[in-house]
């Protein structure tokens, strides 16, 4: 089913007799699998308003990214929160599009500093599972207007309706790009080097650590961005400020830098390689104390420490790592694996009851016979 | 604008209800005479007043607990408040009503600068969030106008923003984590110290629901790192229109100031009666601050005082000094201050897309011909939100009520060129009414559907948010069920 206009959408899921797959450029196949005839938005495609001096875009949801993308680029425009492309590492093709973006609030190494995908949403336009056509928002910076169902609706996974248009906001190209680098920090020293780097007033715009970067051993990768003397004065602050606990090296070769970021963007170092992929969220200061509790594991740290990436042998009990997470507070969800394995073990993080039972009723509510990709937040 | 009659059963149950708020909090928590709820009776927006049934101020999460366990079983509604500086009407009660302060509730109970966030009571207000953390280095972004006074849990409630939002964002990209009580009296705990909460954005969809969803006791903020410095610079032109265009070149060349800020002509007028400030006479002033190290405030500022001097600005001028920053930024900050020395006032808060700002304010101006009554623009250009402040005598029979015909006219006028009823005051009861302006019943629904799931009795904040033709059966079923 690939519906070209949101009326059809809508009447598609409202004649549905079984369980809906939704599916935009199938590049994000994360969560429990689910059954169910695959309802695609691609049809839905095609920018309806770019305001670059309100920083303003509204697209259809099926709208690939790599369209949205170069219209940015050609007002050296950007999608600042910056979305990772998952293909490598979940092994899938296709074109991923803005609306699977939304739905799953994809947010690169920037949301430390600008915030995440959601942070970003003006408004959308979504069909629920009766059927009905709904919109919240709008295309303006600042809306108090109601219910904030825009944020509920990104990350939700297209559990709770199906997106047909988002409006987002965006931000200018900003220049220049320094990168501060250091090997061989160990994991602690290095989220002690990336605090003290986010708790100064420079503006680090990203902040990792790799256990195994590009030649094997760890690196640490401060990110700065600017005007060329703005960024050359901070990158010179920062590794004066950070000299006690390493010594960082300066690279601003554009090409070199944006490598360096996509590679943690796009968890490249996980690339064809064997094992499960896990993706942790906690605060930054208790995340090498999580990665220490799980034998066998190999971490990227993105967001100062706050989100780690973590490569574990088939099978890794889910049950160690969900409660290294829980004993310091923080979620972990199961993002790569095998669909066998997928199905036996709950992928996202379980809630607590009070907060299962306010989101299995917000399910219920907005698809109320649960067609929508039934299942794949289990 | 109406709020629905008291029910004679609920106020029968008066003296059950103090009762039983007296058996789990200390007596001076439960107020409940006449002359005390006088205090209670309205808040910011002080056109409207009508005292609670009782005030409570409960000290902890469990109190608030407890409190709203007894007002679920006995069917009585519940209206949170902050500090009560809701311009919106965010915290006015009905007469069968509990109001819930959580103004006792003001401590500090983590400070963590390695992660940069701070853990505070939900009572503490705005401005002693960042009083906790500046020595420090750090401040709490939100800064809404009201930040002396205004409390974070009317920050979360209204979702608010405040000047220097175009930067760092509003409350709902600054907040991490709540403790919050549920009607029935269930504490829940959402997020935390992490970035990302856990499966669905229920952060997301609490920030903004001026308390209709559940009571926060508790916050979790992301605190920053002061920048180097900070410069503003002053900017007149002869013309709205001009000024406009000034700010959409600014934001387009890709500099990021933290803060766009317009006044026009009557504003500017009454602000230098009033403050002093030294202001040009022109038609539209614009200050823009920026910020950083001395070297990249200078760098910032001289690409935009290029972009401004390509609109032949009457007047360009930047702070040398602490001095004249200060100077620059008097008439603004004092503006709302300036007009209600003048007139009584209404103070708007739509939003509209930047590119509609010459149109709109064309509008406004003869709208204002049209009702004879004056009306004063300043806002946050950068983003679109605007405040018109409409100029009005409340000792003139008829001037409020024709006062908020012009209001709506000019909030409807918001959502026509793609904008909306209200950028970070929030809907209350002052827009309720206009939401149909907005939102089509399949949307008011699936909003309306929310708060069924939290409370399914629609007992929290009831008459606020949605027009009252639209949940008048949610709320009649309410009563049956008792």
């Amino acid at each position: 089913m690939r519906p070209t206009t949101e009326a059809e959408l809508a009447q598609t899921i409202a004649a549905a007799q079984g369980p809906l797959r939704i599916r935009g450029g199938g590049t994000r196949d994360v969560g429990r699998p689910v059954a169910g005839d695959i309802l695609e938005t691609g049809g839905l495609s095609g920018i309806t308003l770019y305001e670059p001096g309100a920083l303003t875009m509204v697209a259809q949801a099926g709208t690939p990214l790599a369209e949205i993308k170069a219209a940015l680029d050609a007002e050296n425009q950007r999608l600042a929160f910056e979305p990772g492309d998952w293909r490598g590492l979940l092994g899938t093709d296709g074109r991923p599009t803005i609306g699977g973006v939304i739905a799953a609030n994809v947010s690169g190494p920037r949301r430390i500093q600008v915030g995440a995908a959601r942070d970003f949403m003006l408004g959308v336009r979504f069909v629920d599972g009766a059927g009905n056509i709904i919109k919240n928002g709008g295309r303006v910076m600042k809306n108090v207007t109601g219910y904030d169902l825009v944020k509920l609706l990104c990350g939700s996974w297209g559990t709770l309706g199906v997106l047909t248009e988002v409006s987002f906001k965006v931000l200018p190209n900003s220049g220049a790009t320094g990168v501060l680098l250091c090997e061989g920090l160990g994991d602690a020293d290095a989220v002690r080097a990336l605090s003290k780097a986010l708790g100064s007033p420079y503006e680090v715009t990203g902040a990792a650590h790799l256990q195994k970067g590009m030649d094997g051993a760890p690196v640490t990768m401060i990110r700065l961005e600017g005007s060329e003397a703005s960024v050359a004065y901070r990158t010179d602050a920062l590794r004066t400020l950070l000299a006690d606990i390493g010594d960082f090296t300066i690279e601003t070769e554009p090409e070199h830098t944006a490598a360096g970021w996509r590679y943690i963007r796009d968890v490249e170092p996980f690339h064809d390689r064997d094992g499960d992929v896990w993706r942790v969220s906690v605060k930054p200061g208790d995340a090498p104390g999580v990665v220490a509790q799980v034998k066998g594991a190999e971490a990227v740290y993105d967001w100062g420490g706050g989100l780690i990436w973590m490569l574990v042998p088939e099978r890794q009990k889910a049950e160690t790592i969900r409660s290294a997470v829980e004993g310091v507070g923080g979620h972990a969800t199961l993002f790569r694996a095998s669909e066998e394995t997928r199905k036996s073990v709950p992928v996202f993080q379980p809630q607590p009851a009070a907060l299962a039972r306010i989101e299995s009723d917000l399910r219920a509510k907005f698809d109320p016979r649960s067609i929508l990709n039934a299942g794949l937040m289990g | 604008m109406e709020m629905p009659a008291p029910r004679p059963e609920r106020l029968a149950k008066k003296e059950t209800l103090i009762t039983r708020l007296r058996e789990v909090l200390p007596e001076d928590a439960v107020i409940h005479h006449e002359a005390e709820l006088r205090a209670y009776e309205c808040d910011a927006l002080s056109a409207y007043r009508c005292p609670p049934m009782a005030a409570v101020l409960p000290s902890s999460t469990q109190e608030v607990s407890h409190i709203l366990r007894i007002c679920h079983d006995l069917g009585i509604p519940v209206v949170p408040r902050g500090a009560g500086t809701s311009l919106a009407g965010g915290a006015l009660p009905t007469a069968d009503s509990v109001i819930l302060g959580v103004a006792r509730m003001n401590a500090v109970l983590d400070t963590d600068y390695d992660n940069r966030v701070i853990r505070v009571q939900s009572g503490r207000t705005n401005l002693s969030v960042t009083g906790a953390v500046e020595e420090d280095g750090f401040f709490y972004a939100p800064d809404p106008s009201s930040q002396l006074a205004c409390a974070i849990s009317g920050n979360i409630a209204m979702n608010s923003g405040g000047a220097h939002c175009l930067k760092y964002g509003v409350t709902t990209n600054n907040l991490l984590g709540v403790t919050m009580v549920e009607m029935d009296g269930t504490v829940v705990e959402i997020g935390g110290a992490h970035l990302d909460a856990a499966g669905y954005d229920l952060l997301g969809l609490i920030c903004g629901s001026e308390g209709q969803l559940g009571v926060v006791t508790e916050a979790t903020l992301r605190i920053l790192p002061k920048p180097e410095g900070a410069r503003p610079v002053l900017m007149a032109f002869d013309s709205n229109e001009v000024a406009g265009a000034c700010v959409s070149d600014i934001i387009k060349a890709g500099v990021l100031p933290v803060a766009i800020e317009f006044m026009d002509r009557p504003c500017i007028r009454a602000c230098e009666d009033f403050a002093k400030a030294g202001y040009p006479d022109c038609e539209a002033l614009l200050i823009v601050e920026v910020e950083g190290s001395e070297a990249e405030i200078d760098e910032q500022l001289g690409l935009i005082k290029q972009i401004a001097r390509n609109h032949d600005p009457l007047e360009l001028r930047e702070a040398k000094d602490a001095d004249e920053a200060g100077r620059i930024w008097l008439g603004r900050k004092s503006a709302f201050g300036a007009m209600g020395q003048i007139n009584d006032y209404m103070c708007l808060d739509g939003t509209i897309p930047v590119s509609s700002l010459p149109h709109v304010l064309k509008r406004i101006s003869e709208m204002s011909k049209d009702y004879g009554l004056g009306v004063a623009n300043v806002f946050h250009a950068g983003d679109g939100n605007m405040h018109p402040l409409i100029l009005y005598n409340a000792n003139t029979p008829g001037d409020l009520e024709k006062c908020e015909a012009f209001g709506a006219d000019i909030l409807k006028l918001c959502v026509e060129v793609g904008g909306c009823l209200t950028g970070e005051h929030g809907v209350g009861i002052e827009k309720r009414d206009l939401m149909w302006h907005q939102y089509e019943a399949a949307d008011m629904e699936a909003q309306m559907a929310v708060k069924d799931v939290f409370d399914p009795a629609w007992l929290l904040n009831p008459a606020k948010v949605f027009p009252l033709d639209a949940s008048e059966t949610r709320r009649a079923t309410a009563v049956a069920a008792e």
